[in-house]
């Protein structure tokens, strides 16, 4: 069964003439506990497609199944309880002045999880921070035990589905192996279906499978990691995307 | 190397006077800048960035700079009058900031900008300012630039504005560019792009480079020597080349904890920080 399926999906911004497509005629579709990355220039709809994938965005078309659910204008929670997002900036992704604590209780009080004490312990315990994090505020965590938190707080509702938004592009790289590795536990534990966006082809070869090659709004093409490794793309941007992404590491 | 080092730093220290006592942001650091191009490396926080603004006095108080030695050709910067340094900064080091959202004059149009630089450092009329202008932006790979020079910077795309802003600071031909994080801020694509213009002028003109990273592997590539820094301090510095034979574990880990697209790993290596980095002296990284 897929866990995501996506069909002819537009997305557009601006009213009548000045309307203009962020996304075009997008097909994919992400099996049960796979990981699925985009990736593409800034401006290319990779993250419009997550957004619009989380209701973030009203303004679409096409079709769209989550989890067996078909999304239709507005979200339903239980949607929410299945699908979370982590959001590219941990330093403007957490509430300022709330603590840990308060964060991750107020996202499972909004689902109706039972026993909100012992989970945030167990939360923590996932995500690799001790429980005396538990009563901190962001400004008192640095970059990467933030994106752990924000992590937490989309895992707090036991979603099976996370949509990660550049999640390790503010952290330095020796933060973000951090997180690309608890990102990897994390789905093995709980059998996790990811979808990605990242512009960084090393980062998505590293966590996902299969991976969508977004230009100017449409999908270049789709292909294994395996064959991006090979070096086999078709499309000749998708070469040129690999060549320079493999030059600027070595 | 046998003329003079455009740059010559010896134990330089940024301290800041903070209500819990002084921060050493930088402790004692010592290195020349040729006509090269050198790295720094380091994570958020081990001081690069303070570094180079030290370079060209551009820390505020509470923050301090003190140095045995802090010369820009055979200028003292320290001692030097606030209106000299003033000349010196733009006009014999140049510094390429981060992002250019934030550096370049949102109410100014680009070409009103290159005329006010250049303008600042040499006596050349308003029509032969316009001209140079045209000609840098064209240098710095700009299509049309006649379009590009009546735009304002929320005009043009990132890897425009970042262009823009290096032919800003060409434009009054320094000695020494300072690059800080120069293309953090833009799409793998263009990042290549934006790094040959800085590769090749760097080459024509004989300018020292300073260019400061937290991306060891692109600095590796980029850069003919490379000052690793870890705390305020210099941990390792080695030629760019021989960057594999590295001994240092922080540089070692740094570089194991990319991950790699041709050679897939299940866990990426993640760096543990030893207590006694902290506190082992800075090694030199004169020439």
């Amino acid at each position: 069964m897929s866990a995501v399926t996506v069909k002819s999906l537009n997305v557009w911004f601006g009213v009548g003439a000045d309307r203009s497509y962020a996304v075009r005629d997008v097909n994919f579709d992400v099996a049960d506990g796979e990981s699925f990355g985009l990736v593409g220039e800034s401006g290319s709809g990779k993250s419009t497609i997550l957004r619009a994938i989380a209701g973030l965005v009203p303004t679409w078309s096409g079709d769209m199944t989550v989890a067996g659910e078909t999304l239709g204008p507005k979200r339903s929670k239980s949607f929410y309880s299945k699908v979370q997002m982590v959001f590219q900036d941990p330093y403007a992704s957490l509430h300022p002045r709330q603590t840990v604590d308060r964060v991750l209780s107020e996202a499972m009080t909004l689902h109706g999880v039972q026993n909100i004490d012992t989970r945030i312990g167990k939360l923590l315990d996932d995500v690799g921070l001790g429980p005396g994090f538990r009563f901190r505020y962001p400004h008192q965590l640095s970059g990467g035990q933030r994106q752990r938190v924000a992590i937490a707080r989309a895992l707090a509702c036991d979603p099976s589905i996370l949509l990660l938004d550049e999640p390790t592009s503010a952290l330095d790289v020796s933060v973000q192996a951090e997180i690309l590795n608890l990102l990897v536990d994390l789905r093995r534990e709980h059998k996790l279906t990811y979808i990605m966006v990242s512009h960084d082809l090393g980062v998505v070869g590293h966590l996902c499978e299969r991976i969508g090659v977004m230009k100017e709004g449409r999908f270049e093409e789709v292909l294994t990691v395996e064959d991006m490794r090979r070096s086999q793309a078709k499309s000749p941007y998708t070469k040129h995307l690999l060549e320079s992404s493999i030059n600027s590491i070595r | 190397m046998t003329d003079a080092p455009l740059l010559d730093v010896e134990n330089l220290w940024v301290k800041f006077r903070t209500r819990t006592g002084v921060f050493d942001a930088v402790r004692g650091i010592s290195f020349t800048l040729g006509k090269e191009r050198l790295g720094i490396v380091g994570e958020s926080g081990s001081g690069k960035s303070m570094t180079g603004r030290a370079v060209l006095r551009l820390i505020r108080p509470p923050g301090s700079i003190e140095a045995d030695r802090l010369n820009v050709h055979g200028e003292d910067i320290l001692s030097l009058p606030e209106k000299r340094m003033r000349k010196l900064r733009g006009g014999r080091v140049s510094m390429i900031m981060q992002d250019p959202k934030f550096s370049l004059n949102p109410v100014m149009t680009v070409g009103q900008q290159l005329v006010e630089a250049l303008r600042a450092h040499e006596k050349v009329s308003r029509s032969e300012a316009q001209k140079r202008a045209l000609e840098v932006l064209d240098e710095v790979a700009i299509r049309d630039p006649e379009r590009v020079y009546d735009l304002y910077p929320h005009e043009v795309s990132g890897g425009m504005g970042q262009r823009i802003m290096i032919a800003m600071m060409l434009l009054p031909n320094p000695e020494i560019l300072i690059a800080d994080e120069p293309t953090s801020a833009l799409d793998v694509s263009v990042q290549l792009q934006v790094l040959d213009i800085i590769d090749k002028l760097v080459r024509d003109r004989g300018m020292g480079l300073m260019f400061i990273s937290h991306d060891l592997n692109l600095v590796a590539k980029f850069c003919d020597r490379i000052v690793i820094m870890y705390a305020g301090r210099i941990v390792e510095t080695c030629k760019a080349s021989e960057l594999r034979n590295a001994q240092h574990p922080y540089t070692l880990g740094l570089l194991n904890s990319v991950p790699d697209l041709e050679h897939p790993r299940d866990h990426l290596e993640v760096l543990k920080r030893d207590p006694a980095w902290r506190e082992a002296p800075s090694v030199s990284a004169r020439q």
